[in-house]
């Protein structure tokens, strides 16, 4: 069971701060973290691994400091990590980011599972999976919260709006899974320490015999125009008083306002 | 001289502190509420590698160092004081095996305790034997290849969870100390039972039992180390547990200082945080100020050890030191909070119970005070 | 870095030093310089007033004609043979913008036994609707759905697609895109055409926080999913008139790869957080699991459903299904009523674009009464029953 982990470094939204005053986020100083999805992928690999034997590689599109996502991969416990990192990936929209996920899985070779989070909590686009799937042509479910494996075949569970849908694929596919698949486990000291040692090699466009025009800035197809702070909300309102005051008045406030 | 850690030993310290404050921190008042064993802490520490710190990589340790493992267990305290005096008691079983193990023993014995898979539990303490370790008088009688064990140990930490203890006995009545010897002995031996746990003022969620050795009979191979030599055995033991406890203690006074600070921002009063008045910062900063000596005092210790120095009377010093801050850390960590420090609704009135077992546990202050005085006056 | 250049009239005005995200801009000798380690994210072009940075990019690498494509669509996304409520939005939003760009609207709906349903497409601003039949196309599937899509935007070439941003339509859209190799944006809450006839689409990004506009040039078509209850339906019509154009393409069984085995539905997930017009939300502050009681009479009250932060149903208090936040889901109610929630940024990006929200909670300063339009601080035990009963007594 080869199983190929695709994961995004983002900047830790737990320490986003917003200055309300200008409506912007404060990113000073914010500290870079796995894509919180994309370690139940690397974590159900690890289960997967663990229960049918194989291998863990991750890979990862980024600038250089990725590495260190890729190396707390290493410490979780997978196999092997790749970065993919060039100067001419900069700008790629999820088209180009996954056509250069795709270009390095084939040159990986054989595979039998891609697993990737279901979205990254800085784009949220949830993109870069499925187009990744149709790249590689092969089959693919998006959102799954359980998979068990059986001669060749995949019995997963899909999270739609109002429960899941069973389904069953063969290997090799592509999915991409929510945080309800597992618990990521941490880094454990034997790993971190191995993870310090361990030699993370970096792919550029030169190493995947890739044409820079379909990659990065070059590759995308759509551009951002604009960015812009959403319109603050009108001031809080704080109701004071008694209990009983406070909700007489939010009562009325609501009413007033037509939303009861 | 250098006070930084290693590369490694920070990495450690700092993957240990992710661990403790994802795993344990959010638990630990349901922890000290519920009062039962936190099993499935002691299961991370151990799927984390974090309880075979000391123990070479051959018997399935880290091979790291006691400095290594002491900022490991004050990450841990700081997050889970009852998962860090687990952490520390355990301790005190591996390093005797450690020490004094034949290769045997440690194949058997340290292994699954350096790898987690087994808990483990020291017992010296008996009803008329605490601080006078001497008089006690659990009794092993050789008869043929065994031991019979005969007697009662008390207030043992991690009884009846640990799988395997190392006990003292006496092998000699006319002895006295040179009497005692270690034994090793497996939880489930025919003749050894648990009595009651103790009703504690705090760390109900730590077992304190009796053991109880009636006709019990252990192979003659679970000997540690020379018959007569258990109190050399129990010493040495002491001396590194001392370092466990103290910082212990320092990682518990750490996190009553969080809370304090933290308190002390966001409590408004005559509209100023209360933090900025010079009462409440005079507070924090003597709290800071002998935080941090403890702090020194016990990593020297533990670094001496490392360096194969004499390191027992600064362990002493550092155990003594580090428990009486950490009484007086709480002390103020209860006031700055007022009324809401008295309540179970904010975590230092459980720190307030919980500091003053270190005073007590594995040598009290006053016996900390005598092994220093005899160093002092040596 | 050589796609991104700092034009001379740069004064050094810092301004653009704030916006940028991995802070890759520094101003030496009063003019800014871009480091290395730029991603090109464009995130500072906009914040300069005088323009000076330019990103520039090797144009026209798509080999598509872009006059070829004409016409807007709309994926009539169908579960169960019922037409999606996020559908007749994007048929309201697709009519206004073909309306400005003087072309059609069409809705293409894959499914079986789905014709009585055009006429509705129609109704809600279609002028032609593509039915695609097939027995076996009854539920989605993505491989079939995908290949069909892609054969049917290849024929009649279409210049902007639609999709509802839902579990089949996050799941469909890019598989589209890729096979097209198209842009997609995704999650788009507002949508216009530019000067130039093209489609600038806007979408919340880092949570809501910061807004992106995003365009597609040069490749056909734009693709773009849009969150349910972003968009207005427009009053149906039953009197409009329009074309259906009835597709029987040939599937097989095997075609399918991934089989549905069963489609359940979980009595909890009918908590249909995204569609709900009230949610009376619980977190830590509520302090025990059985409080959760408290915010359902409410929400029985308003008509509404209870939501959850991410603290309670980490600790277990209520399932997942509630979750609101940045790994729950993300709402718009029209009055969302956060009940002992301090507000971490995960869960504020969860629910800031509600209607009117109010937050009652112990502590002045939790970050909750910064976004909420009525704050009431005190304890939510006593505050919820009260607010229950007074409404109550009103309704």
């Amino acid at each position: 069971m080869d199983i190929i982990v695709c994961i995004k470094q983002v900047p830790d939204t737990t320490e986003v701060k917003i200055d309300r005053k200008t409506n912007t986020l404060i990113r000073e100083g914010i500290p870079n973290v796995i894509n919180p999805f994309d370690k139940n992928a690397v974590e159900e690999a690890l289960r997967l691994r663990e229960k049918y034997g194989g291998k863990v590689i991750v890979i990862s599109m980024g600038p250089p400091h990725a590495q260190e996502a890729l190396r707390e991969t290493i410490a979780m416990g997978a196999d092997e990590a790749i970065l993919l990192s060039d100067k001419a990936f900069a700008g790629a929209d999820t088209l180009a980011t996954s056509y250069t996920l795709a270009m390095a899985i084939k040159k990986l070779g054989s595979f039998d599972l891609v697993i990737c989070g279901k979205q990254a909590i800085d784009g949220d686009t949830a993109q870069v999976g499925p187009e990744l799937g149709e790249m590689l042509d092969i089959s693919q479910v998006a959102y799954v919260c359980k998979i068990s494996i059986e001669d060749g075949k995949a019995i997963v569970e899909r999270v739609i709006e109002d429960g899941y849908e069973l389904m069953e694929v063969t290997l090799p596919f592509l999915m991409t899974v929510t945080k309800e698949i597992n618990e990521p486990r941490h880094a454990s000291l034997r790993g971190v320490l191995k993870a310090k040692k361990k030699e993370i090699p970096i792919w550029g466009v030169k190493e995947l015999g890739i044409n820079e025009d379909k990659v990065g800035l070059n590759g995308s197809a759509t551009q951002v125009i604009k960015i812009f702070s959403p319109p603050p909300r009108e001031g809080t309102r704080m109701i004071e008083g008694t209990i009983e005051e406070m909700i007489q008045e939010l009562v009325g406030n609501l009413k007033k306002r037509k939303v009861i | 001289m250098n006070f930084n850690l290693t590369e490694d030993q920070e990495l450690i310290r700092k993957t240990a502190q992710e661990i403790c404050q994802e795993e344990f921190a959010p638990k630990a008042n349901e922890v000290d509420e519920k009062g039962e064993f936190p099993i499935e802490n002691i299961q991370k520490l151990a799927q984390y590698d974090l309880m075979g710190i000391p123990v070479s990589e051959e018997y399935g340790g880290l091979g790291y160092d006691f400095v290594t493992w002491s900022v490991v267990g004050e990450e841990i305290s700081i997050a889970c004081t009852t998962t860090g005096a687990i952490f520390g008691a355990n301790m005190l079983c591996i390093y005797p095996l450690m020490l004094f193990g034949n290769d045997d023993q440690k194949e058997k014995y340290l292994t699954p305790l350096a790898k987690g898979e087994k808990i483990g539990a020291f017992a010296i303490t008996e009803p008329n034997a605490g601080s006078d370790v001497g008089s006690i008088r659990t009794d092993a009688v050789k008869d043929g290849d065994s031991y019979i064990l005969n007697g009662t140990k008390v207030f043992i930490t991690n009884a009846g969870e640990a799988d395997i203890y190392v006990i003292l006995a006496k092998t000699n009545k006319e002895r006295g100390a040179r009497g005692i010897s270690a034994f090793i002995v497996e939880k489930g031996t025919p003749g050894f039972t648990f009595g009651k746990n103790e009703n504690k003022m705090a760390f109900k969620a730590l077992p304190n039992r009796e053991l109880i050795f009636e006709d019990c009979k252990i192979p003659a191979e679970n000997l540690l180390y020379k018959d007569g030599r258990g109190f050399r055995v129990a010493m040495q033991t002491l001396d590194v547990g001392r370092i466990g406890m103290g910082i212990g203690a320092v990682g518990l006074a750490k996190a009553a200082l969080k809370e304090a600070i933290k308190y002390a921002k966001s409590r408004i009063q005559f509209e100023k945080p209360i933090a900025s008045f010079q009462a409440i910062q005079f507070m924090l900063a003597d709290m800071a100020t002998e935080i941090e000596a403890a702090r020194l005092l016990i990593l020297k210790a533990a670094f001496l050890k490392d360096r194969g120095q004499k390191f027992e009377d600064i362990a002493a010093m550092g155990k003594l030191y580090a428990s009486e801050v950490a009484m007086r850390v709480v002390n103020k960590a209860v006031q700055i909070h007022g009324g809401y420090g008295y309540s179970k609704e904010y975590p230092v009135e459980r720190y307030f119970r919980e500091a003053k077992l270190f005073e007590i546990v594995e040598g009290t202050s006053e016996i900390q005070r005598s092994v220093i005085a005899n160093y002092v006056l040596k | 870095m050589e796609s991104i250049k700092i034009l001379d009239n740069c004064t050094g005005c810092k301004k653009c030093l704030k916006t940028c995200p991995i802070s890759a801009i520094v101003i030496v000798d009063k003019k800014a310089q871009i480091l290395e380690h730029c991603n090109l994210c464009a995130a500072c072009v906009s914040s300069c007033e005088l323009e000076a940075i330019k990103i520039k990019r090797i144009e026209g690498k798509s080999t598509i004609k872009i006059n070829d494509y004409q016409g807007i669509w709309v994926f009539a996304e169908q579960r169960e043979e019922k037409i999606q409520n996020v559908v007749y939005e994007l048929l309201g939003e697709g009519r206004r913008l073909a309306d400005k760009l003087w072309v059609n609207l069409s809705a293409v709906l894959i499914g079986n036994n789905m014709e009585s349903n055009c006429a509705r497409l129609i109704a809600f601003g279609a002028d032609k609707v593509y039915l695609v039949e097939n027995s076996l196309l009854k539920d989605y599937q993505g491989n079939v759905y995908t290949r069909i899509m892609v054969e049917l935007i290849n024929q009649y070439k279409p210049e902007i697609v639609l999709m509802g941003a839902t579990s089949i339509g996050r799941a469909f859209a890019p598989r589209v895109a890729a096979k097209l190799s198209t842009g997609l944006t995704a999650d788009c809450t507002s949508l216009d055409i530019t000067e130039e006839r093209q489609l600038a689409q806007t979408r919340p990004a880092f949570g809501g926080n910061i807004m992106a506009t995003i365009l597609c040039n040069n490749y056909r078509p734009v693709m773009a999913t849009v969150r349910p209850k972003v968009m207005k339906k427009k009053e149906e019509d039953q009197n409009r008139k329009g074309e259906i154009i009835k597709i029987f393409p040939d599937v097989k069984e095997e075609d399918l790869k991934v089989k549905i085995l069963k489609i359940v539905k979980e009595l909890e997930s009918k908590v249909n957080l995204e569609e709900a017009e009230i949610i009376v939300s619980g977190g830590r502050g509520i302090r025990e699991p059985k409080n959760f009681a408290l915010l359902e009479e409410l929400a029985a009250t308003l008509g509404g459903v209870v939501g959850a932060s991410r603290a309670t149903v980490d600790a277990g208090w209520i399932s997942h299904y509630h979750q609101v936040g940045q790994t729950g889901k993300t709402v718009c109610p029209k009055l969302y009523i956060a009940c002992g929630i301090s507000g971490a940024i995960q869960h504020l990006v969860g629910m800031q674009t509600s209607q009117c929200i109010v937050a009652i909670n112990k502590d002045p300063n939790a970050p909750i009464f910064q976004i909420a339009d009525y704050g009431i601080v005190g304890d939510v035990l006593e505050a919820v029953p009260l607010l229950t009963k007074s409404l109550k007594e009103m309704l």
